[in-house]
């Protein structure tokens, strides 16, 4: 399982973004491999409108089956998100990332339903 | 003759005088009101008027045909506006962010993306008296006000014979709407406060319909409030104020309630009367 | 480092004055972004500095060189927009007109045409009479606000926030329902709502909190102007009450805030004691209430 979180920064100890389309990072945890790959984001913004969009398509090119982040999506990326079959984990605004994930395995998440 | 009635920021009282004004030139001539505030048309509650017209209101978005679409994703690459995502087996357009180029839907290699027409929001029109009333509104979500701002002046083009006063009560602020709304206009009326935040947006509005070669004039709005720099501003820079409507409790009371105000309020009526005469060229 | 976001449905609420008022309050503790571009008054009761100052780009539009064009008149029969004209030889771009949607760029047969970023105003970093951090924007006459802006101006208070150890980000936010208003609301973790007894007033708090509804962030309202329509202010109690948004106060019919905007300064110099005792109360509630959290 890919989990994927939107963050401040590259690293594992980075903060959570709490924006998602406007997320300077994306950070991805594989849960099989253990692998952790860290995406730059920061080219949205450049993007005048439709962030939202843009960066789900990138969670989607990624292939994450799980995103954990702060408010939560827009309507336009949930809708993206929801067709490409991604579940939405909201609540972990003011973790780090490695916090976030202790938290998700915890169940201490919120589920993001549109 | 179209007269547009703009401010550079919301609540100087914009949609007061246009509704006033409307209704106290409709009892000597023909008046047609247009809302063009389509995210926040307010000036119906005002105009408490009779229905006779309404029509859903189109713009041109493509529509996703699955069996010709071979997800080559070019539609994605040619958007500007990250209006049509590519997600591999799903092709995702966001009506609100599209803005009816038709470059994705010229350009697929496989017209898997027609055109097709989309609801974005509906015009009504109003009658009472000598008023034609007209508003368009956008359906929650949608955000391009330029289209519908365009649509709605041809239908009022289409119900004019000409010899009416138009009057359009145009969004606040200075971006493309605005200069959507006071394109056509022969004359713009701008709303201000006498306070340096209406000074400083009034500063913006003057540059805009300066760039666009307007005939324009000041309405201050609140008179007896805040300091002269306004109105110093106008001297020095050749604005004619061609009214100032004196700050009142009571017009506040009446606006809260959706009222008109100029058969209440005389200092009102005064003022309605001075820019009676400036349209009609008295 | 939380961050405040202060929002309208519709504009002459109160909004800026009590940004402000809540900047002012916060003192050194903030760094303070104003986001209501379309009309970005907060700066007129701050006394900014302007001292960090650069060209911000935003949107895209097409430009023609004649050079190269072969007037075959493909970008004209295609474009949408009837932003683009001629006159038999020369083809040029009307820049009021332009969409910036790059269709004409894209199938120019000699690639004539290319898209500019446009120049959409001025970025501002300024130190205040208040002892805080402004960051601020103007605007070209004609260039359209956007997410992308806002963006840009929250994005640099926090990095300030964060750099500078600063307990609050007090932002003024964007006026309306469209992108920019999303863009402020986005990341905030606190927004106070502030709406007027009118008619327009209630409809517009209606509208506006069906979009902070779909944030996860604490809300709260501040009733301006309350005893203008005691009726539409029973209303507008009974709406926040039935959706839990916290009710911080109201706040009289007064030409304080004029006066206040007139000097140039907040509500709270002003002298007014009921009113600072008000907005002082709403302050404390705020930060409490994020606090908490």
């Amino acid at each position: 399982m890919k989990i994927a979180f939107t963050a401040k920064g590259s690293k594992w100890n980075s903060k959570i973004d709490p924006r998602f389309g406007r997320t300077e990072y994306l950070l991805v945890y594989d849960t099989e491999s253990e692998e952790f790959k860290s995406y730059n984001n920061s080219d949205i913004e450049n993007e005048t409108h439709g962030a939202g969009p843009k960066t789900a398509k990138l969670i989607f090119d990624i292939g994450a089956d799980v995103l954990i982040t702060g408010n939560g999506p827009g309507e336009n990326a949930a809708i993206a998100l929801e067709k490409a079959g991604v579940e939405i984990f909201t609540g972990a605004e003011n973790m780090k990332i490695k916090e976030a994930l202790e938290a998700f395995d915890n169940k201490q998440l919120k589920i993001f339903k549109r | 003759m179209k007269i547009a009635i703009a401010s550079g920021k919301g609540g100087t009282g914009k949609t007061t005088l246009a509704t006033n004004l409307a209704s106290y030139l409709s009892e000597e001539k023909q008046i047609i009101l247009a809302d063009l505030d389509v995210e926040e048309p307010n000036s119906g509650l005002f105009i408490r008027a009779e229905k006779i017209f309404q029509e859903d209101r189109y713009k041109m978005i493509p529509g996703w045909v699955e069996n010709d679409c071979t997800y080559c994703g070019i539609c994605q690459e040619v958007c500007n506006f990250n209006a049509i995502i590519n997600l591999g087996t799903h092709i995702l357009v966001y009506p609100e962010l599209c803005h009816s180029c038709y470059a994705c839907s010229e350009l697929c290699p496989t017209a898997a993306l027609p055109m097709q027409k989309q609801k974005m929001g509906v015009l009504k029109h109003y009658k009472k008296g000598n008023i034609d009333f007209v508003e368009s509104r956008l359906d929650i979500g949608q955000e391009q006000a330029v289209p519908r701002i365009a649509q709605t002046l041809d239908y009022i083009n289409s119900i004019s014979d000409n010899k009416e006063i138009i009057l359009l009560d145009s969004p606040p602020g200075t971006s493309c709407p605005v200069i959507e709304a006071t394109k056509d206009a022969d004359k713009v009326i701008l709303v201000t406060e006498p306070t340096p935040f209406g000074l400083h947006d009034l500063g913006l509005a003057v540059e805009t319909m300066q760039k666009m070669n307007k005939d324009f004039t000041v309405v201050l709005n609140r008179f007896g409030v805040g300091n002269a720099d306004v109105e110093d501003y106008c001297k020095k820079n050749n604005i004619r104020i061609i009214a100032m409507i004196p700050d009142s409790r009571q017009v506040a009371e009446l606006y809260s309630r959706g009222e008109l105000v100029y058969d209440k309020v005389d200092s009102f009526k005064q003022s309605l009367d001075s820019i009676k005469h400036y349209i009609l060229g008295k | 480092m939380k961050e405040i976001v202060v929002i309208s449905g519709k504009g002459g609420t109160g909004k800026t004055s009590l940004s402000a008022s809540f900047a002012f309050l916060s003192g050194s503790e903030a760094i303070i972004a104003d986001c209501d571009v379309d009309a970005a008054d907060m700066h007129l009761l701050m006394s900014p500095d302007f001292a960090h100052n650069e060209d911000f780009y935003s949107g895209q539009m097409a430009s023609i060189d004649n050079e190269v064009c072969t007037s075959c008149g493909l970008c004209l029969e295609k474009c949408r927009f009837d932003a683009i004209e001629t006159d038999g030889e020369r083809y040029q771009v009307k820049e009021l007109d332009c969409e910036g949607c790059g269709y004409c760029e894209r199938i120019c047969p000699v690639g004539a045409i290319s898209m500019k970023e446009q120049k959409a105003g001025q970025f501002y970093i300024s130190g205040t009479r208040m002892k805080n951090t402004l960051v601020h924007a103007r605007l070209r006459a004609g260039a359209e606000n956007s997410g992308k802006l806002v963006a840009k101006v929250k994005k640099e208070a926090k990095r300030l926030a964060e750099q500078e150890n600063k307990k609050y980000v007090i932002a003024d936010g964007s006026p309306g329902i469209g992108c920019p208003v999303i863009s402020s609301l986005s990341g905030a973790d606190y927004v106070v709502i502030v709406t007027e007894p009118t008619v327009s007033g209630l409809h517009d708090l209606k509208r506006v909190y069906e979009l902070v509804k779909k944030f996860d962030i604490k809300t709260s309202c501040i009733i301006n102007k309350h005893d203008l329509n005691p009726e539409i202010t029973n209303r507008i109690m009974d709406f926040i009450d039935s959706e839990s948004v916290v009710h911080l106060c109201n706040i009289p019919y007064s030409n304080t805030f004029t006066d206040a905007i007139t000097r140039g300064i907040t509500v709270l110099e002003n002298g007014d004691t009921e009113m600072i005792k008000v907005i002082k109360n709403a302050w404390e509630t705020i930060k409490k209430s994020i606090n908490d959290k």
